[in-house]
């Protein structure tokens, strides 16, 4: 009886230690989590913390401390430039670790081998579009340049130092939930995380939607609905910008009115991508606008709102050079900031470098494809997906001289196709060392070492812009761009002749830039760099807003303090919201509205423009707005049972404000024809039904409305900060929008002494036990700023100095 | 006193297990000290069980009382779906002691004598 006792307790006990111990009842391992000395509990870190330590590994050269201030900030003197690298990649490692693996696999197509058979087709996506070949070709220019490689060197071996550390307890919290184990750093991962960037910055097109709109609207309609240049353009480089004789004549293909143009052929793929929000502004005043006599430079890089952050903040001092900014775990060196002589920043350039071409392959084989009348060999590429709990996946990707076929018979991105096939042409995949931008900028001390630095900015193509003690001003939409024809590009093209291939590369001379203009200023928030004077296409994606505001407000600024460019830089008025409120008041046909639409009615054109937390106006606009858009072209695009290119808002106000009879006014599935009063009317009355709901249940302030948050990589609401109290949205400078926004935020005057101040949504930890997790999430939102300290060193007693690391 | 004692030796051993092995040494250590010192069942379930009910949640009670409960709210809404660092706490100390009062039990089953054992505690 005992012994069966004793079997059956054993038994039990057996059982409840593999329950807690494995996912294969529970969701999570419980008792591995909650075990004091190993799990969770591991992680909460004691809001005490000595962060102090005194670390020695054979790799380093000579000693680096690093002090850490209040915030954690790190500040590291290296005695050795190589060091630094390594105390910078052991940092972002101890602070950033998950982060870091969790944005490369993201990159490389890697998540389902720790989340399991969900991310296959994310997976794949990433696999075909052939991000690690890309990384593969970085790489290889990396370690010809015998600088970056050492800075690469370096830094894989500091985080590989700390990865080394880690024991079952000390592992950051999301491997202990996800079940897994961090992997060794290499520099083919830092190429990687470039590739990340620039997916997230120079991967947008819309080549398949724009060409199923092509295919449906009549020419004259299709430029109406998708114009090259909107009216509110006011470029980066002035419109009355004199431009030089290009150096590339670029040819249109002799059959490109019957293969492209006139080609009405569609598609019904979608492919996975970007924000195309992914905006940013920066500016740069001289010291002619400014109260200290000295430039100021602000940048505000708009990005995915995320924790951990994509930035860390540090200060790196060598013997050679001393540097403060934001960094990117995964990558050396500071990315924005400013040293002993200057300050730069960027924001997107969002050219189209990423075109489809279609191929015709021999057979089902793919082995071979027709180019310039011939045969030609596909190289094939064998992508192992690994996926938790199941077997590998295997992907065969067929390589033309183009690039990687992403979209074939296997692969639609989860989409009906016509069951053709699409290669990607993506300027990211061609070899370059972007990484050397910044190794450079770094230690810039004036505006050419800024133009020598630059050039090495091929792919994510950015609005560079520059600031120095000397009183030197720039901006240089910079990138490696190819040089296109008329629309090239904008639509799917064929893939059999070399004609439509790019022709070339706009030479760097060429690309638009200002510098020391006489207005004081040079600025960019996205829109468009040039006019239709620049001597190439610059298809793309321009937003003009945020650019047409920035640079109102600026030419009438003097004596210019960072405080006012704080003001500039958090500013909430909707300038989109002035310019467009008038459609609503003009064209209202007021005695159709109920008297509580009559109220909202009100509220509306009192509104003041600005997307301020607790503006009911604002909600409004924005609503009405989209409500608007969406009665004009719903029931044609409909129609078309297509995925169409939505229209940019400032085409429609753009056709409002120069085509009062647009055939598109009309409701097509009603009998009688709607003017465009109806319409206006009719989209009120519909957003006014939402926004009674948002009234009622107190949600109709436009913060509450918007509901900013800041998500947690591995989307875990637990571990993301929500609801947040801050203003302002599309088209406006303070361009937060529902989970993307002003990543990081600096100002930087340019006085003898440098002064600085800068903030980004997140902290410098991205331990969720850890106080410096999410600590300057609430200043951020209510738009303040930290005093940025560049620390000197005489400052090593200072009592801002917490915590002091020695790398010996 | 048997009691007493056996309550203790689990929690500091465990204690020492757990700096070097897997939580789960727990069960080992319960298990050979309800062998060791020779109990009833009921009094070998719950030396275990209280000793690790008071050793996991001592120890997260201290751990998140010097965290400010920062992690404990957010792990709380994670896994309990409720913000509650008490509950958590509890939760631990409860799975804790659900492993060592069963390897407990199932070690007084091994023992050679029993019926006077069982009047003891």
């Amino acid at each position: 009886m005992k012994i069966i006792s004793f079997i059956v307790f054993g038994i039990v006990t057996f059982i409840l230690i593999l329950i807690l111990n494995t996912t294969w009842v529970l969701p999570a391992p419980l008792g591995k989590l909650l075990s004091p000395q190993h799990g969770l509990w591991q992680n909460a870190e004691p809001l005490k913390q000595d962060y102090g330590a005194q670390l020695s590994f054979p790799q380093l050269n000579g000693k680096t401390t690093v002090y850490f201030d209040a915030r954690l900030v790190p500040h590291i003197f290296a005695a050795d430039e190589n060091d630094a690298f390594f105390v910078q990649g052991y940092l972002h490692a101890k602070f950033r670790l998950w982060q870091m693996e969790f944005q490369i696999r993201a990159a490389a197509g890697r998540l389902s081998e720790v989340l399991g058979p969900l991310t296959i087709n994310y997976d794949r996506d990433k696999r075909r579009l052939g991000m690690v070949y890309a990384a593969e070709n970085s790489l290889k220019e990396i370690e010809n340049d015998p600088e970056t490689l050492a800075e690469c060197n370096n830094y894989t071996a500091g985080v590989n130092a700390y990865i080394e550390s880690l024991t079952e307890s000390t592992l950051p919290v999301e491997y202990k939930l996800l079940g897994y184990y961090p992997e060794k750093w290499t520099n083919l991962k830092s190429a990687l995380f470039m590739k990340y960037m620039a997916l997230e910055l120079a991967g947008y097109e819309d080549d398949f939607e724009m060409t199923n709109a092509k295919s449906v609207f009549s020419s004259a309609d299709f430029d109406k609905i998708y114009p090259v240049v909107m009216d509110s353009l006011d470029p980066i480089v002035p419109k009355d910008s004199i431009f030089p004789k290009p150096a590339i004549q670029v040819r249109i293909p002799a059959t490109a009115d019957s293969l492209y143009f006139n080609n009405r052929d569609s598609t019904n793929l979608v492919a996975q991508k970007p924000d195309p929000d992914n905006g940013s502004n920066n500016w740069a005043v001289s010291g002619k606008k400014t109260k200290s006599g000295s430039p100021i430079l602000c940048n505000d890089p708009h990005l995915g709102l995320n924790l951990p952050s994509i930035w860390y903040e540090m200060q790196i001092s060598t013997p050679s050079y001393n540097v403060y900014g934001a960094s990117f775990p995964g990558a050396p060196a500071v990315i924005i900031g400013f040293n002993d002589s200057c300050a730069w920043g960027f924001t997107n350039a969002s050219r189209d470098v990423k075109d489809y071409y279609e191929i015709k392959f021999k057979d089902e084989s793919r082995s071979e494809y027709w180019f310039d009348s011939t045969w030609q060999q596909t190289s094939f590429r064998i992508e192992q997906i690994k996926v938790k709990g199941q077997p590998d996946y295997f992907d065969t990707v067929a390589y033309t001289n183009i690039g990687p076929v992403m979209y074939d018979k296997s692969f639609s991105g989860g989409r009906n196709t016509f069951e053709k096939n699409y290669a990607v042409r993506w300027k990211a995949h061609d070899s370059s060392n972007e990484l050397k931008i910044f190794t450079l900028l770094n230690k810039a001390k004036n505006y050419q070492d800024y133009l020598d630095a630059i050039k090495y900015l091929h792919t994510p193509g950015q609005n560079c812009i520059f600031a120095s003690k000397s009183g030197d001003i720039a901006i240089w939409d910079q990138g490696k761009f190819p040089a296109k024809w008329y629309r090239q590009g904008d639509f799917v093209m064929p893939g059999t002749d070399s004609s439509y291939l790019w022709q070339g590369m706009i030479p760097q001379r060429e690309n638009p830039h200002l510098v020391n203009p006489e207005r004081g200023f040079v600025s960019s928030a996205n829109q468009m760099p040039a006019d239709t004077t620049y001597p190439y296409y610059l298809g793309g994606n321009f937003p003009p807003y945020r650019g047409w505001e920035i640079n109102k407000r600026l030419a009438v600024m003097n004596e210019i303090t960072p405080g006012d460019m704080m003001d500039l830089q958090t500013d909430n008025f909707n300038v989109f919201g002035e310019m467009a409120l008038p459609v609503f008041v003009k064209n209202m046909q007021e005695n159709k509205l109920s008297p509580q639409e009559k109220k909202y009615f009100s509220i509306l054109k009192n509104w003041d423009y600005r997307n301020d937390p607790d503006s009911r106006g604002a909600t409004l606009f924005v609503v009405a707005w989209d409500s608007l858009e969406t009665t004009i072209w719903e029931d044609e695009f409909l129609k078309t049972g297509l995925k169409l290119p939505w229209p940019h808002e400032s085409t429609l106000l753009d056709i409002i404000n120069k085509y009062p009879d647009f055939s598109y006014f009309d409701d097509i599935r009603t009998p009688q024809k709607e003017t465009l009063a109806d319409e206006v009317t009719a989209a009120f009355q519909k957003a006014a039904a939402v926004i009674r709901k948002a009234d009622e249940y107190g949600t109709m302030a436009w913060a509450k409305y918007k509901d900013t948050r800041v998500e947690h990589l591995a989307r875990l609401d637990a571990f993301s900060r929500l609801h947040l109290p801050i203003g302002g949205g599309t088209n406006t400078i303070n361009a937060t929008k529902e989970q993307h926004g002003p990543s990081w935020r600096m100002i930087v005057s340019l006085t003898p002494e440098t002064e600085a101040w800068g903030i980004y949504p997140g902290g410098e930890s991205g331990n969720p036990g850890s106080r410096f997790y999410d600590n300057f999430v609430d200043n951020w939102s209510v738009g303040k700023y930290y005093h940025l300290w560049m620390m000197k060193t005489s400052d090593i007693q200072d009592q801002r100095v917490k915590w002091k690391m020695t790398f010996n | 006193m048997k009691f007493f004692i056996a309550t203790l030796l689990i929690l500091l051993f465990s204690f020492l297990a757990c700096l070097y092995f897997p939580w789960w040494s727990i069960a080992l250590i319960t298990f050979t000290i309800c062998l060791l010192i020779p109990q009833g069942h009921l009094a070998s379930f719950f030396s275990g069980f209280l000793a690790l009910f008071l050793l996991w949640g001592t120890l997260s009670l201290w751990i998140s009382v010097s965290n400010g409960h920062i992690l404990a709210h957010r792990v709380s809404l994670l896994i309990l779906k409720t913000d509650s660092p008490y509950l958590l706490i509890i939760a631990t100390a409860l799975i804790g002691a659900l492993v060592a009062g069963f390897a407990g039990l199932t070690a007084s089953y091994l023992r050679k004598r029993s019926a006077e054992e069982i009047n003891e505690l």
